[in-house]
């Protein structure tokens, strides 16, 4: 599994909008989300990333087989999904 | 009667509509005993989970672009999330009774929220609202939420969700009334933006019964069960009297006509694009530094100038004023604040900023030119915390150097206020931002929440530096606008035009009651409760000289008090 780490740039950070967003893009590739050392949960979970509480600014781990989901999920989290 | 948190500001009477009840709890643990049959369940759960979703998704895309379609479509994804149907499949594969295994599937998410509190426990809402569709479903009951109105009703329910809000048929909703919720959940937040009054934590309302009439006070977050004719008379007039208000999008003026001018105070672009509907005259604040903040070097002038082209347009040749960069103190910039100040507020911030980093003013300005040259538009520039003539003529000998021809600055410094005369001299306007102008006149940081009864607007010595910039520039004969806070307060704003003030700029939401509050009253009412206001000892008794002399339709219709 590859390894990023993450600041979310999302001014209201994971919640409704971003988180559905995120998780969209994530479902069913297999990757994970994890805060500050906490437990990885599915990327591709709406519910275990709201649940996660990150805010705007927080940094995050996200894990994936593959590069390119990677890129993806990055770029997704470095973009404020609120102001769009 | 019964009473609750209101959300904005109408009044209405009618019949009651309760929403239908959730599906009842299932309690039967025990699912199907044989393998088949465990696998069909599994299948029919899954099945479920995909119908609910499909039908939310189908309603998120009806409202597109909309608050709720948004709220849908993060419910819809609730009801297809991978963890909370695997859970629930898992369990009747293990044996459980289908329902009761959504229930119980759910119950850890709900129980997970509500721990966390704040907005993770506002959204259980959503859960439960896809739980009760998916064991509806289950257990071939219909839909719960809200029936169809046969008349113009008030809906009451336990709580609503996103989607309950979203199947209503709005023509007929007269009012929302919901036991539980807050005033940050997604039905207050809706039922405010499509102006329908509101109440929510309402302690009793799962007594009132269909078909009974209630009042229903947003302002005072009443509901009055089997109201009297005056209870009647009151909310009728009312409610009559904020939808004239709303659809009211005539330039702003006092009752015998004398114009003041009604603008919306921006930060963004996509905040001026927003205004191509919105009953206001222009823009009087276009905060730019919302484009420096959390950067780790300063826009372009090509960037600038798009964003800046971008508002110009939006607002097809209506008046947009320009602040120049505001930054330091409160707001900092990694490129430019420094941190050796001992006292930020009072230190290089503002226009200051061109002492230290004078290529951000000329970038910004050339931008602005850019702009100008662009769309054809002659925006207004103003420079913010201007404390004396010489930074005044200065910033205007900058401005029209980079093709700018109506410059102006901000007075939020009482030296500024105290030599307004001087000021008008060098400047084509002047701007008053109130919250920095109580500020520095109350030495109080208005960052400290303590303070706030002296950073109160109505406080005597900021309405006497008001007064002495209004009157500057009536003598001068140029325009003296205030865009602070204290602008969205209409009563405020009857006291700013008896001083003078040629027009009033705030957050696009308050315009209406403002416009309102000022077409019911003379130019000559303004300047006597300007007067009164003035004569006052504090803050209290001078907002109270003002209110005593407020026309009573006035402060019924937008519940001054």
């Amino acid at each position: 599994m590859a390894e990023r780490t993450v600041v979310v740039a999302s001014a209201q950070g994971l919640h409704a909008r971003p988180a559905k967003l995120f998780t969209q893009a994530a479902a069913g590739k297999g990757a994970t989300i994890a805060v500050d050392g906490g437990n990885p949960v599915d990327a591709g979970s709406i519910l275990r990333v709201m649940a996660l509480g990150v805010k705007s600014g927080a940094t995050v781990t996200i894990a994936a087989e593959d590069e390119a989901v990677l890129d993806e999920l990055q770029t997704l989290l470095e973009t404020d999904l609120d102001a769009q | 009667m019964l009473t609750g948190s209101g959300v904005g500001r109408g009044a209405v009477v009618g019949p009651v509509a309760r929403a239908h009840p959730a599906p009842p709890t299932p309690t039967e643990a025990a699912g199907p005993d044989s393998e088949a049959g465990r696998a069909e369940a599994v299948e029919r759960v899954a099945q479920a989970y995909r119908d609910v979703a499909d039908a939310l998704t189908a309603r998120a895309e009806q409202a597109a672009g909309t608050t709720m379609g948004e709220v849908l479509e993060a419910t819809a994804a609730m009801a297809s999330d991978p963890e909370l149907v695997g859970e629930a499949k898992t369990r009747v594969m293990q044996g459980q009774e289908p329902t009761f295994a959504v229930d119980h599937a759910t119950k850890e998410y709900i129980d997970l929220f509500t721990a966390a509190g704040g907005y993770l426990a506002e959204r259980v809402t959503d859960l439960r609202s896809v739980r009760d569709r998916v064991i509806s479903r289950l257990a071939g009951l219909p839909e719960p939420g809200v029936p169809a109105l046969a008349e113009p009703s008030v809906v009451v329910a336990q709580d609503l969700a996103p989607a309950d809000t979203a199947a209503l048929d709005l023509d007929k909703v007269l009012a929302i009334i919901i036991e539980q919720g807050g005033p940050t959940g997604h039905t207050a937040i809706i039922a405010g933006q499509l102006g329908i009054p509101c109440i929510v934590r309402v302690g009793g309302a799962a007594d009132l019964a269909d078909g009974q009439v209630v009042a229903v006070d947003a302002a005072a977050g009443t509901v009055t069960i089997d109201p009297d004719d005056d209870v009647r008379a009151r909310a009728q007039a009312r409610g009559d009297a904020l939808q004239r208000l709303a659809d009211d999008t005539s330039d702003g003026a006092t009752a015998d006509g004398h114009p003041v001018q009604l603008l919306a105070n921006i930060g963004t672009a996509e905040d001026a694009e927003r205004l191509t509907d919105a009953a206001v005259e222009g823009v009087g604040l276009f905060r730019t530094e919302v484009l420096f903040l959390g950067r780790t070097t300063a826009p372009t002038r090509e960037e600038q100038a798009d964003t800046y082209e971008r508002a110009l347009r939006a607002l097809g040749g209506r008046k947009v004023v320009v602040r120049t960069l505001d930054a330091g103190a409160d707001k900092p910039l990694a490129f430019v604040t420094r941190s050796d100040e001992e006292n930020p507020a009072l230190g290089v911030r503002g226009y200051r900023l061109v002492r230290t980093a004078p290529e951000l003013m000329a970038d910004q300005l050339h931008a602005l030119a850019e702009a100008s040259r662009r769309t054809g538009v002659e925006p207004w520039v103003m420079a913010p915390m201007i404390a004396d003539v010489d930074e005044a003529t200065e910033f205007a000998r900058l401005a029209r150097e980079a093709g700018l021809a109506k410059v102006g600055v901000m007075i939020e410094v009482p030296a500024a206020a105290l030599r307004a005369r001087d000021v008008f001299s060098a400047v084509d306007f002047v701007s008053l931002g109130t919250n920095d102008l109580a500020q520095y006149t109350m030495a109080a940081d208005r960052l400290l929440g303590g303070l706030v009864d002296l950073l109160d607007p109505w406080q005597p010595a900021v309405l006497e530096l008001v007064a002495a910039v209004s009157w500057a520039g009536g003598e001068a004969e140029k325009p003296a606008g205030v865009c602070g806070e204290s602008a969205s307060d209409p009563l405020m704003a009857l006291v700013l035009t008896g001083l003078g003030i040629t027009s009033l700029s705030m957050s696009p939401a308050a315009v209406p009651g403002v416009r309102f509050a000022l077409s019911k009253h003379t130019r000559e009412q303004c300047e006597a409760i300007a007067g009164a206001a003035r004569g006052g000892r504090t803050a209290a008794a001078s907002r109270a000289a003002a209110l005593e002399l407020c026309d009573p339709e006035v402060r019924e219709v937008l519940a001054l008090g």
